[in-house]
């Protein structure tokens, strides 16, 4: 039996279609059989950031409604035989689900998958409360900003409120130039407020941008920060331990002279 | 430190986030408003004053978070801090 997670934040526009299909097919390459389901009805993303979006015939609303058998909605994806998008309707809205048709759902794809991994739309209607009625898991993604994080509080209530207790957090966007400048909320700022555990930290990162409009998940690029930062959460969902990665590395030759020859930074 | 950080005496951008967070957070956790602590306030100065001098500017009064306390449940709490200045005499 498998086990079902939401990526969720409150606030829009933090990086949960990102998260969810970098975690999806970083989890894939770790050898689990991981299916993605795109909550977001009528506002469906998952399947451009993924690069599957021409191959979609049947969506999450044709399943629930019958139109189609499950197996015919689930798409492979390209890179991975082991991941799967089931995609959302874009022609529909919230209430054509319910919490109660999607806990049936997810108690499904858990019977086949070892991980399936929901993104949730934003908001804290509808579209929220189907999102995570049939999920054991909850990550939440903010940013470092007051708007994000303050979204990020009120959605953690709300887990907890339904039965989702210890939500993890995944703190987005992170530029270490401006933390250090003081200019940015730091990690232990952000978790002091928030009082929950963080299971990964992402740099800012353009390569996501790039992966992005490449319709390709950033775990596949060797160089992305971004990307490795994502492998080191799905690592950490699988139960290992894994440090922090130093965000403040220096890539040019001049950086590295200076760390040989003892200087900071 | 750097020399200039000295002269600059404006204050850290990401703690001013953080103060403006933590008090916006204080009323979104305990579901009322600015409005509501101040009418809260002024009712219990009025049933106070009765009975004792109270030093109104020195009065803090909040409603401390709760729902997220690390162990387990933790409910918020009406917290006030009200310095006497005088007792009545009855």
């Amino acid at each position: 039996m498998g086990i079902v997670i939401v990526v969720t934040s409150g606030k829009g526009g933090v990086g949960k279609t990102t998260t969810t299909a970098n975690l999806g097919a970083a989890l894939a390459l770790l050898d689990k059989t991981v299916a993605l389901v795109d909550a977001d009805i009528g506002l469906r993303n998952l399947d451009v950031v993924m690069g599957l979006e021409n191959r979609i015939v049947y969506d999450l609303v044709d399943v629930i409604e019958g139109n189609c058998r499950l197996k015919q909605a689930l798409i492979r994806d390209k890179r991975y035989t082991n991941l799967f998008l089931l995609p959302a309707a874009q022609t529909r809205d919230k209430d054509a689900v319910s919490p109660e048709q999607m806990q049936e759902l997810c108690k499904i794809l858990k019977d086949e998958f070892d991980y399936v991994v929901i993104d949730c739309p934003a908001g804290i209607e509808q579209g929220f409360k189907n999102a995570i009625s049939g999920a054991d898991r909850a990550l939440v993604v903010t940013t470092p900003d007051v708007s994000a994080v303050r979204d990020a509080d009120r959605i953690i209530g709300l887990l907890e409120a339904n039965d989702l207790r210890n939500p993890e957090l995944i703190l987005n966007r992170v530029r270490v130039e401006m933390v250090k400048k003081g200019d940015m909320m730091a990690i232990e700022d952000v978790t002091e407020i928030l009082a929950i555990e963080i299971i990964g930290v992402v740099p800012d990162d353009e390569s996501i941008v790039i992966s992005t409009n490449r319709g390709e998940p950033a775990v596949t690029d060797q160089a992305s920060k971004a990307g490795r930062a994502y492998s080191d959460i799905a690592r950490r969902i699988l139960g290992e331990e894994v440090p922090f990665m130093d965000l403040d590395e220096k890539k040019g030759f001049f950086a590295k002279v200076k760390r040989a020859f003892g200087g900071q930074s | 430190m750097d020399i200039f950080s000295f002269f600059n005496k404006k204050e850290k951008s990401k703690n001013i986030a953080k103060d403006r967070l933590k008090l916006v957070l204080v009323h979104d956790r305990a579901n009322c408003s600015v409005n509501f602590l101040e009418m809260l306030k002024n009712d219990i100065i009025k049933v106070i004053s009765t009975y004792m001098e109270i030093d109104e500017e020195g009065l803090d009064i909040q409603i401390t978070p709760g729902g997220n306390g690390k162990d387990g449940e933790s409910s918020p709490a009406l917290y006030a801090n009200i310095p006497i200045k005088s007792m009545k005499k009855r």
